[in-house]
């Protein structure tokens, strides 16, 4: 089986500071890998970096494309690189304002990501953002309403909407929970697990949240400093945590 | 070459495993040696041993959330010690089953839904799997008002079952059980003794911790004492 994603010795500095460095992982179809670490340790750099929003110094992003099988998408030519990036790749922001066109309709939202890759008949546009509000579980009569006027958690479900209406095969995720509370997180949780299951997606997730990668990811991968400093399936890193920053991490959390 | 007929689903050879605890001073551990362990299909073998011998730590190891530091352990065609991540999620799919004591699911998610999604995961259309939970959570006489509620308000001795009809959904060929029956009444503990000599009746290799000798001496074919495998003070 090809890999969907190959990352190889992945590099960005910011000056003389190192953001991460000598990053490689495979991740394969239908994987959902979790990049946890406290703060600047260089996961929302790297995500950054696989989803083309920054560009590495070194290293090679190689996505394996329906048209062409894998490419290097760091070299890629930027159109193309674009293209990706509103077709089979998706990015789910820590904040929804990020990811969400404020000034526009739910439904113009999920729409409007449609329209980007060539969709014009507005009547099968207007339900295709109605079949996605409702998976998401926004009701069918907020789909004329903007974002504006919908809570935290309607707001991340609408961005996750809007990402997944095209069918992308690669979701990254920066802090996909995060500023939620407790009982939005859950519901977000079980859907995002859903989503996963039955569309066969890959995911990268950013987050801070060892309980939310737990239940999310198949695959862990911790930083420190802008390294990796240890890999492994979830609940073997989490359950026996074999390096001293993971052991520390582990430790010091109530409960995961 | 292999043979399915003779060959033990479940084989540890050498196993060896240590703790490093790196912010105690790098303590290092060593709690399990040469270890070796082999189960047939329809065989249930009992991990015995004083508490803190390593029985928890050997099942970890099969199922691949502790790391063995030395050894061989193969199960179902897979060897854990030396498998990529996903190698051990494709063999815990489908070849795999572990009923550990704890329940640990995504808040807010109904039970039925909880006890089916290892069907769900392989494909199995959803009324059939649908189905096939509801039998087992009727079987563990989860009362059928609570199938829609989310198991994480449940009693310990309903969690506990849930947990069992979620590890018993799948009929996996490989299967570890960590007591299984403690804190269930006498009607739920005959009821999940009866669904490991299913288990074994259908083929399955079972390793299970039991506290409760009358059960371990009922369903197991023999018992391995872990204490074997503790290293000697050099």
């Amino acid at each position: 089986m090809t890999p969907l994603l190959q990352v190889r010795g992945i590099e960005k500095r910011y000056g003389a500071r190192i953001g991460c460095t000598g990053v490689s992982f495979d991740l394969y179809p239908g994987e959902v890998m979790g990049i946890v670490g406290e703060s600047g340790s260089g996961k929302s750099t790297l995500l950054s970096c696989l989803a083309g929003h920054l560009a590495p110094d070194q290293g090679q992003v190689i996505f394996d494309t329906r048209a062409k099988g894998p490419v290097d998408t760091v070299t890629m030519a930027e159109p193309e690189r674009r293209m990706l990036a509103r077709t089979d790749w998706a990015f789910v922001h820590q904040n929804p304002r990020d990811g969400l066109r404020m000034g526009v309709s739910a439904g113009g939202n999920v729409g409007e990501r449609l329209m980007a890759v060539g969709a014009r008949n507005y009547g099968q546009i207007r339900s295709s953002a109605e079949d996605w509000l409702g998976r998401v579980e926004i009701a069918a009569d907020r789909i004329d309403d903007r974002p504006a006027a919908f809570s935290g958690g309607m707001q991340q479900r609408l961005q996750i909407a809007r990402n997944l209406v095209t069918g992308p095969r690669l979701v990254f995720m920066d802090e996909p929970t995060g500023g939620l509370d407790v009982s939005v997180q859950a519901r977000l949780l079980d859907l995002l697990r859903g989503l996963v299951r039955r569309l066969g997606l890959s995911a990268v997730i950013v987050t801070h949240d060892l309980a939310v990668v737990r239940l999310l990811a198949d695959r862990l991968m911790v930083m420190k400093g802008g390294l990796v400093v240890e890999t492994g399936l979830t609940d073997q890193v989490l359950d026996d945590p074999q390096h001293a920053y993971t052991q520390l991490l582990v430790s010091s959390v109530l409960q995961v | 070459m292999t043979d399915p007929v003779t060959d033990p689903v479940i084989h540890l050879e050498g196993v060896a495993k240590t703790f490093t605890l790196h912010n105690q001073g790098s303590a290092v551990i060593p709690v399990m040696e040469g270890a070796e362990l082999s189960v047939h299909a329809g065989e249930c073998v009992g991990l015995i041993g004083a508490s803190g011998a390593g029985k928890s730590t050997l099942m970890r190891m099969i199922w691949g959330n502790y790391l063995a530091a030395a050894g061989t352990i193969l199960v179902a065609g897979t060897d854990v010690a030396k498998a990529e991540p996903r190698e051990i999620l494709a063999l815990r799919r489908g070849r795999l089953g572990y009923v550990s004591q704890f329940l640990r699911v995504v808040p807010r998610v109904p039970t039925l839904d909880v006890v089916a999604e290892p069907l769900l995961v392989l494909g199995v259309p959803e009324a059939e799997a649908r189905a096939r939970a509801a039998d087992l959570l009727a079987r563990l006489r989860i009362p059928e008002r609570l199938w829609s509620l989310s198991p994480t308000t449940f009693s310990g001795g309903e969690q506990q079952r849930v947990n069992i009809a979620r590890g018993f959904a799948h009929t996996c060929p490989a299967l570890l059980l960590d007591e299984p029956t403690a804190s269930l009444d006498a009607a739920n503990r005959e009821t999940v003794l009866g669904l490991i000599e299913e288990a074994k009746a259908r083929g399955a290799a079972i390793i299970g911790i039991f506290h409760d000798e009358a059960a371990r001496s009922r369903v197991c074919d023999r018992v391995v004492n872990v204490s074997d495998f503790t290293p000697k003070a050099a």
